[in-house]
């Protein structure tokens, strides 16, 4: 099983090889992938850095490029596939049709990875990618209950199609891919500009000693003194249904699937994706030391897997809201 | 710029009910849809499978009345597809061997291809280009909803875009412009969570809010409306001030059924096509800001 860790910048993804990453997965300059921060991702000198630096430690280097190709600017898109498998990328991770049939014609040696943000939740949605784009490996939503996702690892274990689940970090918690809230509240979503609920949108606000947070003016929470802010992702935020107040779609809260992954193993589930492009160095290496152990741990005996507290307590420290969850892999949380 | 289009004349079409409604209310509603103007009727359920009030061979029986009305009928399928007897289901409504399907899932597309059968592309699925979009015409794509939250100037540089301008008599493009936005979709049900209920004991609770629960935020503002595991618009999207921004663009304006008023709001639609100027104008509310390239909510 493959950890698969993030990197916004060179010394992230120094700092996840050195921590044991088995692949690193980056993203370009330019709005091609959906983690388009300010400071974030790399030039084409870095990322021919990067593949250097992967392949020298003996692992992978993951592109990816899961923006949705803008009418009359493909050739942006394409450019940077191109880019990607000169600088030796290993794996390209697409979303957008036009993209990954470029991909599959202009380099079909370059693996090709079904980005999370094209929504393929079902097997015949895979089959229909590996079919018209040989893509090897689908990245699945993080709306599948855990019996859900061994449905469909047992489905497509003879189409040598591999799978890929998020493990930790940030939750979405609607399909990927088919989230526009964002753009109703701000104009820019994860499709149409690779970010969601941006930073440039955000007001902090005082009001009484209470702090608000808003959303291109709309007020997505309030914080009373000594209450923990958290940043204001729409999805997280407190609002009034029928009088009542409550976070009505999500806590502030991360994924945090450690204790799956004995279940994931025995489902032959091929990799295990960390999120967090956009987070620092030191974050990445931290989360990436406790996820090699646990996969370390778990491929040196499966059946005496079990969670180390120590584990939990560092990914709990590095999580939202100091809280982490199963999200849909387990069924109580839908 | 040249606005290359298929057809003169901008049509109606009522959109699948996106709540869950007692099977009389949807009886009574496709009654009325009957003797409507519109000329396209799209039915089934696509937001959650445990709404069971018809099942596919009630929704085929209205589909034939429909289309004795004189109707254009499309299936619409489901969006988010979560376990193997959904996509059996979905196998079903595309082996119907009456009516056209709309696909709102990459799933219902490669299903529909493999039997040859021309499709729709409903707006939940990822075209955001003319690339994307011609490549599904070469393969069966016969209309195509547009993404909701794109605009009318996104739309244009699609639809003049070489790669697509010879295909552009292959097929139609409809406009999601009257009703709640569909903006998202959950593996949680956000309906049953507003009522404490786990998603598997729901209890069908979303049949208490025939147009979705509001979502307020904290100093009043409409936000967004729960309806189940899919979270809409907390405004009503209303393009009837914009119609003639659409003409020559558009050949399909989509009117997404409403519990109350769909019918009035689809004349006042056929009046802004037809150039009334005493129609019904866009409430205070209602916003339009998508068209304009703007947040959604925003109101132009």
């Amino acid at each position: 099983m493959e950890l698969l860790c993030p990197a916004g910048n060179l010394p992230a993804l120094k700092a996840a090889l050195n921590a044991g990453a088995d692949a690193v997965y980056v993203g370009l300059k330019g709005g091609t992938n959906a983690r388009f921060f300010a400071g974030l991702n790399l030039t084409e000198s870095d990322l021919a850095q990067a593949a250097t630096l992967a392949h020298r430690a003996g692992r992978r280097l993951h592109v990816a490029l899961n923006t949705f190709c803008h009418p009359g600017q493909e050739h942006r898109w394409f450019s940077a596939v191109d880019m990607a498998a000169r600088a030796g990328a290993d794996v390209l991770i697409i979303a957008d049709l036009a993209l990954l049939d470029y991909a599959a014609r202009a380099w079909p040696g370059v693996e090709r990875h079904l980005s999370v943000q094209a929504s393929a939740t079902s097997f015949v949605a895979a089959d229909f990618y590996q079919r018209h784009f040989g893509v090897s490996r689908v990245v699945l939503p993080r709306v599948l209950s855990m019996a859900q996702v061994s449905q469909l690892a047992r489905h497509l274990r003879d189409q040598e199609l591999e799978l890929e689940v998020f493990a930790f970090g940030s939750l979405c918690i609607m399909a990927e891919g088919r989230c526009y809230l964002s753009s109703y509240l701000t104009g820019e979503s994860p499709n149409t500009v690779g970010a969601c609920s941006p930073a440039a949108h955000v007001r902090w606000q005082e009001d009484n000693g209470a702090l608000e947070s808003r959303l291109n003016g709309v007020l997505i929470d309030r914080f009373e003194p000594g209450e923990r802010a958290g940043y204001p992702t729409l999805c997280k935020g407190r609002f009034d249904v029928s009088g009542q107040r409550y976070h009505v779609l999500e806590e502030p809260t991360s994924l945090n699937t450690l204790a799956l992954l004995p279940k994931l193993h025995r489902e032959g589930i091929s990799a295990v994706k960390i999120e967090g492009r956009q987070r620092s160095p030191a974050y990445v290496e931290a989360v990436t030391r406790v996820w090699r152990q646990a996969l370390d741990s778990l491929h040196t005996d499966p059946e005496a897997y079990a969670v180390e507290p120590a584990w939990d307590r560092v990914l709990a420290g590095l999580s939202e809201g100091h809280q982490t969850t199963l999200g849909a892999y387990h069924r109580k949380w839908s | 710029m040249q606005t290359p289009t298929s057809t003169d004349q901008l049509r109606t079409a009522l959109g699948p009910i996106t709540y869950f409604w007692p099977q009389a209310q949807v009886r009574q509603f496709y009654q009325q849809a009957a003797v409507c103007s519109a000329p396209v009727v799209y039915l089934g359920e696509t937001v959650c499978s445990k709404r069971r009030e018809l099942r596919l061979q009630d929704w085929l029986a209205i589909g034939q009345d429909l289309q004795q009305a004189g109707k254009e009928v499309v299936l619409s399928t489901l969006t988010l597809l979560e376990a193997p007897g959904e996509v059996r289901e979905l196998e079903q409504i595309c082996a119907n061997g009456q009516f056209l399907v709309e696909a709102n899932d990459i799933s219902a597309v490669q299903l529909l291809h493999e039997r040859g059968l021309p499709f729709v592309v409903g707006p939940a699925v990822n075209v955001y280009n003319a690339t994307t979009l011609a490549w599904l015409v070469e393969r069966g794509l016969r209309r195509w909803v547009m993404p909701v939250e794109l605009s009318r100037d996104w739309l244009l540089r699609v639809l003049t875009d070489p790669v697509i301008t010879p295909l552009r008599d292959r097929f139609e493009v409809e406009v999601f412009a009257f009703g709640h936005l569909p903006l998202a979709w959950s593996a949680r049900c956000f309906t049953a969570r507003s009522e404490d209920r786990p998603k598997d004991d729901c209890q069908l609770c979303c049949n208490k809010y025939p147009q979705g629960r509001q979502v307020r935020s904290q100093d009043g503002r409409e936000v967004f409306t729960l309806n189940g595991i899919q979270t809409q618009s907390g405004q009503r999207y209303n393009l009837v001030d914009d119609i003639d921004s659409l003409r020559g663009l558009v050949d399909v304006v989509r009117i997404s059924p409403q519990p109350e008023q769909t019918f009035d709001w689809l004349t006042a639609f056929e009046q802004a096509i037809g150039g009334n100027p005493e129609r019904r104008q866009r409430p205070v509310g209602d916003v339009n800001g998508y068209w304009h390239q703007l947040a959604g909510i925003t109101q132009v």
